[in-house]
């Protein structure tokens, strides 16, 4: 039973790691349908949730495939779903780094470059859009959901500060309804 | 390019060197470790100038996976080989997943209380606002041409209103979208 679980996180993540172009946010989409949809995993609250907490540490965006495997199976989980998102790009990063210096500078890589632009956008728009499903269900998070989009488009300040306006104004109005 | 390449990877970088600067890198980074990377690599460290930093950058941006990820490997294997790579690596995720264990167990233990959960949604509801916000600030910052903006929401009602799989939808849009981009070209 528990190996399946981790042979399934394993092929999962695996699978999508050369599709995660621009980084991890755009296999969210990818990642939401697996372990929600799928392979039941998860609900789409703890999902957005696990998504927030990995946002809220610190490191690149691909820890949070490593919440997910924590949160289903442990530091093995951990282990498991971290090695697979990273193993197979990494092996492709890994061959490319050696004949990079051909690659500089070539005129392809300068389309390839602009060709790729809007493919890690789009998918990451998508995840915006299933995260803002998942996680707003009152007036107060819609509110949240659109000031921290604002503050993050058009400021350059830490987006921590907008997350941890979200936690505190999601107690205090905890605190005041139950009060 | 080839001569400051050769320059930078005669000096000899230690393991440890290499491990400390991406775990600087990791842990300063909250929400752009991107910009954290130019300053440990070129401001601090020295190992590269800004044009070494940017081809890296470039290279590492058409790969799959996290452009700092990736960035890092081939920053290991320069000074260090395959074990560099492992290294850079290492230093990149070890800190944060320490402090994410740490956030998870405290998620795990109080997760259930009704002001933690209350406090979690807040946090989740800006956590979507951040993604869209990153997306409107990129996006902002292009030229999008015709072709680009077809690809864009080809790619984006692919995987939010038909659930494809990312792979496929990788497939399909980036010949497309080289198609396109270079017959743009041509014009």
């Amino acid at each position: 039973m528990k190996t399946g679980l981790l042979g399934q996180l394993a092929i999962t993540f695996a699978t999508m790691s050369l599709g995660a172009i621009g980084g991890a946010n755009a296999v969210l989409p990818e990642m939401h349908r697996q372990a929600v949809s799928v392979h039941g995993w998860l609900d789409d609250t703890t999902f957005a949730n696990l998504f927030a907490i990995a946002q809220a540490a610190p490191g690149p965006n691909v820890i949070f495939v490593s919440l997910i495997g924590w949160h289903l199976a442990g530091p093995t989980g951990l282990a498991v779903a971290t090695a697979a998102i990273c193993l197979p790009s990494s092996l492709l990063t890994f061959g490319v780094s050696r004949i990079r210096r051909r690659l500089i500078g070539a005129n392809w890589m300068k389309l390839l470059q602009l060709a790729l632009m809007p493919i890690p956008l789009a998918l990451m728009a998508a995840s915006g859009l299933i995260m803002a499903q998942a996680a707003d269900h009152t007036l107060l998070t819609v509110v949240l959901t659109a000031g921290t989009t604002l503050f993050v488009a058009f400021t350059q300040r830490n987006p921590l500060w907008a997350l941890s306006v979200g936690g505190l104004l999601g107690g205090l109005d905890f605190l005041l309804t139950a009060g | 390019m080839a001569q400051g390449d050769q320059a930078a990877s005669e000096k000899p970088v230690s393991y440890s060197s290499i491990f400390l600067a991406f775990s600087k890198i990791g842990l300063c980074g909250f929400g752009g470790v991107a910009a954290w990377a130019h300053r440990v690599l070129v401001d601090e460290r020295g190992w590269y100038t800004d044009k070494q930093y940017a081809d890296l950058l470039s290279v590492g941006s058409v790969l799959p996976g996290p452009n700092v990820c990736n960035i890092s490997i081939m920053v290991g294997d320069q000074f260090r080989g395959a074990l560099g790579s492992l290294t850079a690596l290492g230093g990149l995720l070890a800190g944060p997943l320490l402090i994410l264990i740490v956030l998870a167990t405290l998620y795990e233990t109080y997760g259930g209380l009704p002001l933690v959960q209350a406090v979690i949604g807040g946090v989740t509801a800006a956590a979507a606002g951040l993604v869209i916000g990153t997306v409107i600030k990129l996006a902002r910052r292009l030229r999008a041409s015709f072709g680009n903006i077809l690809v864009g929401l080809l790619a984006f009602a692919a995987a939010a209103i038909l659930h494809l799989h990312v792979l496929l939808i990788v497939a399909v849009m980036v010949p497309l979208s080289l198609a396109l981009t270079i017959r743009e070209r041509r014009r």
